[in-house]
């Protein structure tokens, strides 16, 4: 007899949400996380245990939502010419935490459009890229996208975005409220032809699931919220544990599935306790949900899944273009929610990127979506101030923090499958693991999208009043202001892609491992391409969907 | 105020260095005077405390309403000291400590640093540019200490914040969505 009915390995949006739903078709769950718990009690009635704060230092500087990159490194190269790495550390890390990467930002939870789900079809093949259609399409994603949002509770305005995938009702709350420095950019967004609108937001607006309203501290990317107005990652756990047949251990790291004698059906999960101790926790069925950086990092340590040769492969983080604007008086974007409108027009495209296009020799360009927003906290813009005499009185000033306005795109990042992780040759973590190495490059695509509106951007911030711009990428490319960026998007998508085909995915429709069919992917990992979107909704509706398949098949 | 691992004269060297490379603007104090120089103490004998003085607690400040909880500070887990331990005092030839090789601590770096400097030949025995790597970290706390919350040891009066204008934590009070929008 199991342990659980299910094991679910990672406690981040994709595994609090398999938690979340497989409790409530009545499976036993286990959760195994790496992280700390600074969440909630996970005794009833699991309340919040008040780690969490609006503190700069704590968790800008001091890593405490983990993982720290001396006990976890990661290295990162460009590409093999590179040689084994160039870096060793903080490689665009998410929180390791009970409630994973669902605290790093303040929930912007847009949908993805239609064509998205088959952008091989609709559009093409890309030279270079392994461009994909997803195994399954908009029309039977809709319901669980509506289900997630009210999972989450996300706050926003159905009628803003004119591009946006049909929809069966409206967002479960009203937007919360706008930004100042909107008022200035949205306007002169419309007055260019675009078509900003409010953000989907997973913040609360109203009281709302027996949380409350966001009272707009301003310390939502990065910050776990000490109020719990943000639902991801606090919402699906409580509901979960609150029925009585989740348990979930933190401090317990996944070393390796537990296969039967045949190789092809998992048994269970070992794995190590806060104290070093090996255990085995055995179940009907494994979820893995670590994210696209630990869930191939675990199959590869595994020896599972890698029939394909895909596991790790198809690393996607979208090539974030950072449009800055500088103005001559205050724009307090502290307060309040991080960013509070997007705009869709660089993913549909006009005639303009046509021609760059047909300029830069790909088919098409597709960006994604534009983030109106402003800067971080003033420690992150005194380290980026030059030292000595001009400082203190920059940082009074505060050109780069409370003056300016910062859009980032998320541009589409082309699957290729030379960008992967896999396991360093000799970097280690602190339980001696290989670390995982991360190797990527942009396509000419991405760079030709990304250098097509970082000047497109400048200009709508010239015409919101800012009196100097200027752009850079993320990771850096040739001729932006910081060609040696690494990654900084905090999306993580592809790495074991799902589709239709065993020797050309990782993951079967279903989300559950074709070499193993009771281990099911449920994290950003199994998209097929990234969208110009941010990933966290649509991996909870998928995650929603592959595990109420699961719950039925046991 | 006793210090936890600086000598005095330490101490006083970080404070004036930290001066240096953050300082007083008008009527506000560099970040020296702001308290660079405990900050620097507390975290490097963060291990004098228990918990250590590593993340303050939460939820609130108490500067803007609710129970005041920043000054008890948060356990950490065996790991997360191993790792803090490892960072602040090096890995000190110890296995336990090495996994990816020898780890040189701040501990060692303010406190050769200032060594160094003290036998260096410049008049004041503040010229950083011979000592890069004390440089960068001191550069790092003093900003910390200057921007981050009081309860670390900078930041005395508030002076970093409110030479900048900005309230810092604000929880639970928060800012109205009219303060959000307006000007």
């Amino acid at each position: 007899m199991p342990d659980f009915d299910v094991v679910v390995i990672g406690s981040g949006p994709g595994g609090a949400t398999a938690a979340d739903v497989l409790t409530e078709e009545g499976r036993s769950v286990c959760v195994l996380e790496k992280g700390r718990n600074h969440l909630l009690a996970l005794e009833a009635p699991f309340a919040a245990l008040d780690h969490l704060s609006n503190d700069e230092v704590k968790f800008g500087r001091r890593h405490f939502l983990g993982p720290d990159p001396l006990l976890e490194p990661r290295s990162y190269r460009r590409s093999a010419a590179d040689g084994e790495r160039t870096t060793v550390g903080d490689v665009n890390n998410m929180p390791s935490t009970v409630g994973g990467a669902g605290f790093h930002a303040d929930g912007k939870l847009p949908r993805y459009r239609e064509v998205d789900f088959r952008l091989r079809s609709e559009l093409g093949p890309v030279e270079g890229a392994d461009v994909a259609d997803w195994p399954v399409d908009y029309d039977e994603m809709e319901p669980f996208y509506t289900e997630a949002e009210r999972s989450i509770g996300v706050a926003g305005d159905h009628t803003g975005n004119p591009f946006a995938a049909r929809r069966s009702g409206p967002y479960p709350m009203p937007p919360g409220a706008d930004m100042f420095l909107t008022t200035l950019t949205v306007p002169a967004s419309e007055r260019l032809g675009y078509h900003p609108y409010r953000a989907p937001t997973g913040a609360n607006s109203v009281e709302f699931d027996g949380r409350p309203a966001c009272n707009n501290c301003g310390f939502c990317a990065f910050y776990g919220c000490p109020i719990e107005a943000k639902g991801d990652p606090v919402a699906m756990l409580r509901r979960a544990l609150g029925r009585g047949s989740c348990e979930i251990r933190p401090e317990s790291v996944a070393v390796e599935l537990v296969l039967d004698a045949g190789g092809t059906r998992a048994e269970g999960v070992r794995y190590l306790d806060a104290d070093g101790v090996e255990h085995v926790v055995t179940a009907r069925a494994v979820v893995v949900a670590g994210g696209a950086f630990e869930t191939p990092r675990f199959l590869l340590r595994s020896g599972v899944g890698n029939s394909s040769d895909l596991v790790g492969r198809h690393l996607m983080f979208h090539l974030q273009t950072i449009a800055l604007g500088f103005f001559p008086f205050r724009l307090h974007a502290y307060k309040g929610r991080d960013v509070t409108h997007l705009m869709d027009d660089p993913i549909v495209g006009d005639s303009a990127t046509a021609v760059a296009a047909h300029e830069a020799g790909v088919p098409y360009l597709r960006g994604g979506i534009v983030e109106h927003g402003g800067s971080g906290h003033p420690i992150m813009e005194a380290l980026h101030l030059p030292p000595g005499e001009m400082h203190s009185s920059l940082m009074a000033d505060s050109p780069t923090r409370d003056k300016m306005v910062a859009f980032t795109m998320q541009g589409e990042d082309l699957p290729q499958a030379s960008n992967r992780v896999d396991l360093d040759p000799t970097v280690r973590d602190v339980w001696g693991f290989p670390a995982g190495r991360i190797t990527y490059s942009p396509h000419a695509h991405d760079v030709a999208c990304a250098h097509h509106w970082g000047p497109r951007l400048e200009q709508v911030m010239t015409e919101a009043g800012a009196s100097g711009t200027s752009w850079v990428t993320s990771p850096g490319t040739p001729g932006s202001r910081a060609p040696d960026l690494e990654p900084m998007s905090k999306h993580w998508m592809g790495t074991t892609r799902m589709g239709s085909d065993p020797t050309s995915s990782v993951c079967d429709p279903w989300q559950r491992l074709w070499d193993v069919d009771n281990v099911v992917v449920a994290d950003s990992s199994v998209f097929p391409t990234s969208t110009g979107y941010g990933p966290t909704l649509t991996l909870v509706a998928l995650a929603i969907r592959a595990s109420r398949a699961l719950a039925a098949s046991l | 105020m006793t210090l936890r691992f600086l000598t005095e004269h330490e101490h006083d060297v970080v404070r004036r260095l930290a001066d240096r490379l953050l300082p007083p603007h008008g009527e506000f104090p560099g970040a020296g005077a702001a308290g660079a120089a405990d900050y620097v103490d507390r975290i490097l004998g963060a291990f004098a405390t228990d918990p250590p003085a590593i993340w303050a607690g939460g939820p609130y400040s108490g500067r803007h309403g609710g129970e005041s909880a920043f000054d008890d500070h948060l356990p950490l887990s065996r790991l997360e000291a191993l790792a803090w331990r490892t960072r602040i005092e090096g890995s000190l030839g110890l296995p336990e400590r090495e996994w990816n090789g020898p780890v040189r601590g701040w501990q060692e770096i303010y406190r050769n640093g200032i060594a160094a400097l003290d036998t260096s030949p410049d008049s004041d025995g503040l010229d950083l540019d011979g000592q890069p790597e004390l440089r960068q970290l001191l550069f790092e706390h003093a900003c910390e200490a200057s921007y981050g919350a009081p309860e670390y040891g900078g930041n005395r009066a508030l002076a970093g914040w409110r030479m900048i204008g900005y309230a810092g934590d604000v929880q639970p009070r928060g800012w109205s969505d009219a303060e959000v929008t307006g000007a």
